[in-house]
């Protein structure tokens, strides 16, 4: 058991923390041309034949920056359907996509092509109109697509399933990145910021939400990674880790976000403080797809009824434990 | 990264597990955890099985009769032990306090002395640190221990201290200078529970067990040589203990709350559950799995740094409050039942009983709102509240 990234993925880490830094709006192309659109692609398509886990990194950090482009919409959710030449055009930085897996399309201000899933498919979506609607989180535009027909085959709709998992995941990853962010603005202030004589942060009233923002922020990268392990290697526990990875991450963002607001009074509650805009991008991250009630529900079906045959959902290591029964008092 | 075992530690899990299925016996498993099912000649067969086996002080130094093994192996025993509903060691105060303070601050005679009798189970241990006045606040300890001609003479009270009435040794937090406060000033002491003026009384507690005790020393006489560290430097020895306490702690816990969960999950299938209860459900096994993967994240932080990651930190709170929560959801979900006491209750009083125990968790090994002070200024560097 490993659960540590390796050198070169820390190093991606601090390559991505610091060009978002200089970089708050980057391109397409930019992204491109550090490598970012090709990272799980494999070598022959133009990819570097990584893995989740390396885009797992980006997605984190880029919650962080509260990036705004098609780097989701590409690779966290569209790119499972692409046949070889369509991934070798996002490795060049050459195309970008977005799927229209529900109403609501992500960044379809910025993606080039659109995905639609229709009956046993996915196929690329030939002409139609699109309206980008008005968003509250205003870093990931939302819109509609109307009109126009299933052009050329994409994928199997098997590959839904995948889909679901690894933008839950994708998701749930950049909520991590937006709650630490948040975070680490409140403690900041918690000590500096100084009433009735002392630091705030001395008050438990104020030290101890933060304590617990802090477990949220730990507990749902705990699960993000875990899920994010699970969609790199295939694991058969990918739907309920990252059903699980979503459902609290997305959540706790925003309970971050609230217990920052909150932290650093009326400065957090303006609108040139950068926590309104981290506050709406986790709203957003928990609104997008299925909210948390609903994959909870799905997560005590498959642990009350058994539904979904072959996968696990108590795991990862001991897969073979027997329903407990005993009743000892 | 790679979330499986690696093939030694699948080993390890596959060799400790078929141990356990031959070897626990029916009679113990499923026990609830109290200190007083450790009482019987069986509590001390099943440590001494333990320890003929292998299983005790595995991530001890070889010199010191421990098996050298890595934290991973510490890990899935713990993991392991919780979801075979064994017991644990009858010794877990001397293995996971005692033992590691004594390896960190005693001298060689010291560590000749009380570690290999300790790792075997013949002579057990038990931690005197709270007092009636010194709880949280543990620098307030006013136990004295005074020299005299090469003895510590000790007077005072202690409480809330588990195995007191079977042990052997305890590990006492006194004050040797009475001029001193807080830190300063305070002696860790070796103290031999058979000694004369050692009286220990049990207290029952909210379930009507006896797990605590309080113990009162009325001039009892401890030899200079069973000082651990240095007269004055208690203070530093203890916290040695408490990191013990809390550190090794976290994948029992895990376990413990996993076993808790399925256990639950068994009972909503048994009684049905509304989609309000199913979803309370489901939030606790993704906390669960949340407070796992964080203490994976942790040990992987020790063993490759030989530090536990700061995530680490957050174990034990998570899971004393999802306890809580998890055999309270348990009650509704037997409704009315509920309320019926052990001789009549479904499942044996199984969760009336753990509902009731469960309260101790946020009090017991450092309270909730110590732990979130520890959080907030030591993992957060938020300004001290004190």
């Amino acid at each position: 058991m490993d659960f540590t990234f390796t050198p070169v993925q820390e190093a991606l880490r601090e390559q991505a923390r610091e060009f978002l830094a200089a970089n708050p709006e980057p391109t397409w192309a930019q992204i491109a041309e550090l490598g970012w659109t090709g990272v799980s692609i494999a070598e022959e398509d133009g990819g570097a034949g990584l893995s989740f886990l390396e885009e797992a990194v980006l997605f984190e950090e880029l919650g962080r920056a509260l990036y705004r482009g098609p780097y989701f919409a590409t690779v966290g959710l569209t790119l499972p359907a692409l046949p070889a030449e369509d991934r070798a055009a996002v490795a060049a930085g050459e195309a970008s996509w977005t799927l229209a897996f529900g109403p609501l399309v992500p960044d379809l201000d910025s993606a080039e092509h659109v995905a639609i899933v229709g009956g046993d498919g996915i196929y690329e979506l030939e002409g139609g109109e699109r309206e980008v609607l008005s968003t509250t989180d205003e870093s990931r535009t939302l819109g509609v697509v109307r009109g126009g027909e299933a052009g050329r085959r994409l994928a199997d709709s098997g590959v839904l399933s995948e889909i679901e998992a690894r933008s839950q995941t994708a998701l749930a990853l950049e909520a991590c990145g937006v709650a630490r962010l948040a975070l680490e603005d409140a403690l900041e202030y918690a000590s500096s910021r100084e009433q009735f004589g002392k630091k705030i942060g001395v008050y438990q009233a104020v030290s101890h939400p933060l304590a617990d923002a802090y477990t949220r922020v730990e507990l749902s990268r705990s699960l993000a990674l875990w899920a994010a392990w699970c969609v790199a290697t295939g694991d058969a526990q990918a739907s309920i880790a990252a059903a699980a990875a979503k459902s609290y991450a997305g959540e706790s963002a925003v309970s971050v976000c609230e217990t920052a607001i909150q932290s650093l009074g009326g400065i957090g509650f303006t609108w040139e403080h950068r926590l309104q805009r981290l506050y709406k991008r986790a709203l957003g991250i928990e609104s997008f797809g299925a909210s948390g009630t609903r994959l909870r529900a799905e997560i005590a079906a498959s642990l009350l009824e058994k539904t979904e045959q072959g996968s696990d959902p108590w795991g990862p290591t001991p897969a073979d434990l027997e329903e407990a029964t005993t009743w000892t008092a | 990264m790679d979330l499986r075992d690696t093939p030694e530690e699948a080993a390890f899990r596959s060799e400790l597990r078929s141990w356990l299925e031959q070897n626990l016996p029916d009679d113990l498993q499923g026990h609830r955890g109290g200190a007083t099912r450790f009482d019987g000649p069986e509590m001390r067969a099943w440590s001494r099985a333990l320890y003929d086996a292998g299983y005790v002080g595995l991530t001890w130094p070889e010199e010191y009769g421990g098996g050298g093994a890595p934290y991973t192996h510490q890990a899935i025993f713990l993991e392991e032990l919780a979801r075979a509903e064994a017991p644990p060691h009858i010794g877990v105060i001397g293995i996971g306090m005692a033992g590691p303070t004594i390896i960190a601050h005693g001298t060689e005679e010291q560590k000749g002395r009380y570690l290999a009798p300790l790792l075997a189970a013949d002579e057990i241990w038990c931690q005197g640190f709270s007092e009636p006045g010194a709880g949280s606040d543990l620098a307030g300890v006013r136990t004295s221990s005074t020299l005299d001609d090469g003895h510590f003479v000790v007077n005072g009270q202690k409480v809330w201290s588990s195995f007191a009435h079977l042990a052997d040794f305890c590990i006492l937090l006194t004050r040797t200078d009475p001029e001193s406060t807080r830190h300063a000033g305070l002696t860790y002491l070796i103290v031999d529970m058979h000694a004369p003026g050692v009286e220990v009384r049990p207290l029952r507690q909210i379930t009507g067990e006896a797990e605590f005790n309080e113990i009162f020393f009325s001039d009892v006489r401890v030899p200079e040589e069973n000082l651990l560290g240095e007269v004055g430097g208690g203070w530093q020895v203890a916290m040695t203990t408490l990191l013990h306490e809390r550190g090794t702690l976290g994948f029992a816990l895990q376990a413990a709350l996993e076993v808790q969960i399925r256990k639950l999950v068994s009972l909503a299938r048994d009684r049905g559950a509304d989609p309000l209860q199913r979803d309370r459900i489901a939030r606790e096994w993704i906390e669960m799995q949340g407070v796992r993967f964080t203490n994976y994240r942790s040990l992987s932080a020790l063993m490759k740094t030989g530090l536990p990651g700061p995530e680490g930190s957050i174990s034990k709170l998570v899971w004393s409050e999802s306890n809580q929560r998890v055999t309270k959801l348990a009650l509704e979900i037997l409704g009315p039942d509920a309320a019926l006491g052990e001789d009549n209750a479904p499942y044996g009083g199984y969760w009336q009983y753990q509902q009731l125990r469960s309260r101790g968790n946020t009090i017991e090994a450092g309270t909730s709102e110590v732990l979130r002070n520890i959080v907030a200024e030591r993992v957060l560097g938020l300004p001290y509240s004190r």
